[in-house]
């Protein structure tokens, strides 16, 4: 065991967690947008929409999230006419692509998440709602959207937790976040088990806090 | 097409080639995988706290480290870790594991954590009544578990199950970091020599696709059959 080189490489391995974090946080705002869209568009009655829906998810759900940033990554740039866009400007930046193939990621896994929580609220609440004169968009927005949120919270914060991890697949994509860093500490000083033992307590740490947030969440929202 | 063709020319035999080595890792990778859960489902339905301290740990451990950050650890400490345990035998040559077998090791590790939480699950939700009739009626541990308790778990532990071989399926796409040609790395290869990562990159996500549609049938008709009389 090499103490020194495990204490050396505590800074290097906060300072990368903090990309970890950043891509984290951005890819589950824009997932959870993504996702609700979805949602809605999963519990429409036109069969067109619903299949369309149901696509998206199937497809980002069936292919490992490497596939799908290397596609957005690599693949992308292929096209001559994205080169030309101003999408480029973001598509050319491997963090922006990381984001982008995250938040796609996250948003199928959330999006058939809220479904199954729309599609558990009891007809009798909504019922309610209407034979009170509500209208449906208030019903939308202030009975069903609240109740789905509670249900949701525990599947939603595995899929936070698996979203955590799968940030670490940026490293493939050439960002130094804490598993590239830490892949290259290894890389430089082979040393794997004194490295892994910080970044995987770093890891451990944060999904250690970001499950005890969500059970705060859940008490908090019980009813 | 043409990029899709057999032969000389095609990438078409060589992503078949990988696609049956992606085949090959995740069905090796889930039986390492069974055999973890073998060991530590029992170790986390013990009554003793130091043995559920210990399945405790491997679960939460795993589970919450990026599965990309285990197969580096494999990847470069694997050989290190068996050199050493030979050397206590007094073997000190140099032995270099082959991507293969860090790879499986990697996602069985991971995919065993998985399977044990399902297994507790499952045999924590058998009816209580199960057990103390099979102690009442004098049946050995053997046919106790194999008779009654397993049967009743499978069925339980299926539809769980398929997720687990799910996310194994995909984790296999992390181990072409460590050089071994399955879909991934085959695509790889293919992009780089055409130029063309856009056309690999998405057949091998209609590959995966595939693969996992077709893995989803078959577990269908395996659920089917377990929950014969229910």
């Amino acid at each position: 065991m090499d103490f020194e080189l495990m204490i050396s490489s505590l800074p290097k391995l906060l300072n990368a967690s903090l990309i970890t974090l950043k891509l984290l946080t951005a890819s589950l705002i824009f997932g959870l947008f993504i996702g609700l869209f979805f949602a809605i568009l999963r519990v429409n009655k036109n069969l067109i929409i619903n299949k369309f829906a149901y696509g998206y998810s199937y497809i980002f759900r069936g292919t490992p999230l490497l596939v799908q940033i290397f596609i957005i990554y690599f693949g992308l740039g292929q096209i001559e006419y994205l080169r030309s866009t101003v999408l480029w400007v973001i598509l050319k930046e491997p963090y922006w692509c990381a984001i982008i193939a995250f938040s796609l990621n996250t948003g199928a896994y959330t999006s058939e998440i809220l479904r199954s929580a729309f599609q558990t609220i009891k007809p009798g609440i909504i019922e309610a709602g209407q034979s009170l004169g509500i209208s449906s968009k208030i019903i939308f927005f202030k009975i069903q959207i609240p109740i789905a949120i509670r249900q949701s919270l525990p599947a939603y914060g595995n899929e936070i937790i698996l979203m955590m991890k799968g940030t670490s697949l940026a490293s493939t994509v050439t960002l130094m976040d804490l598993t590239g860093v830490a892949k290259y500490i290894i890389s430089t000083t082979f040393k794997p088990i004194e490295v892994f033992i910080v970044a995987g307590g770093i890891y451990l740490f944060m999904t250690f806090i970001i499950h005890n947030v969500i059970k705060f969440l859940e008490r908090k929202y019980s009813y | 097409m043409e990029l899709l063709s057999f032969g000389k020319t095609g990438w078409g035999d060589e992503l078949l080639i990988a696609t049956m080595m992606t085949i090959a890792v995740s069905i090796t990778a889930m039986l390492i995988g069974f055999l973890f859960a073998l060991i530590f489902t029992p170790l986390k339905l013990s009554k003793s706290k130091f043995l559920n301290l210990i399945g405790n740990c491997y679960t939460t451990v795993i589970r919450g480290v990026p599965e990309l950050l285990v197969i580096y650890l494999f990847f470069f400490g694997g050989s290190g870790a068996v050199m050493y345990v030979a050397s206590i035998f007094g073997y000190n040559e140099y032995i270099e594991i082959n991507a293969f077998i860090t790879g499986s090791f990697a996602i069985g590790i991971i995919s065993g954590a998985y399977s044990t939480e399902v297994f507790r699950g499952a045999i924590q939700s058998i009816d209580k009544g199960q057990f103390e009739a099979s102690k009442v009626l004098g049946l050995n541990k053997p046919i106790h578990f194999f008779k009654v308790i397993m049967p009743q778990m499978l069925r339980l532990a299926i539809p769980n199950l398929s997720n687990v071989w799910q996310i194994t399926l995909k984790d296999t796409s992390l181990i072409s970091v460590t050089g071994l040609v399955e879909i991934m790395r085959q695509s790889y290869i293919a992009a780089g020599s055409t130029r063309d990562p856009l056309f690999f990159y998405s057949f091998a996500a209609v590959l995966y696709l595939l693969l996992t549609y077709l893995s989803m049938k078959l577990i269908n008709k395996l659920e089917i059959r377990y929950s014969r009389g229910y």
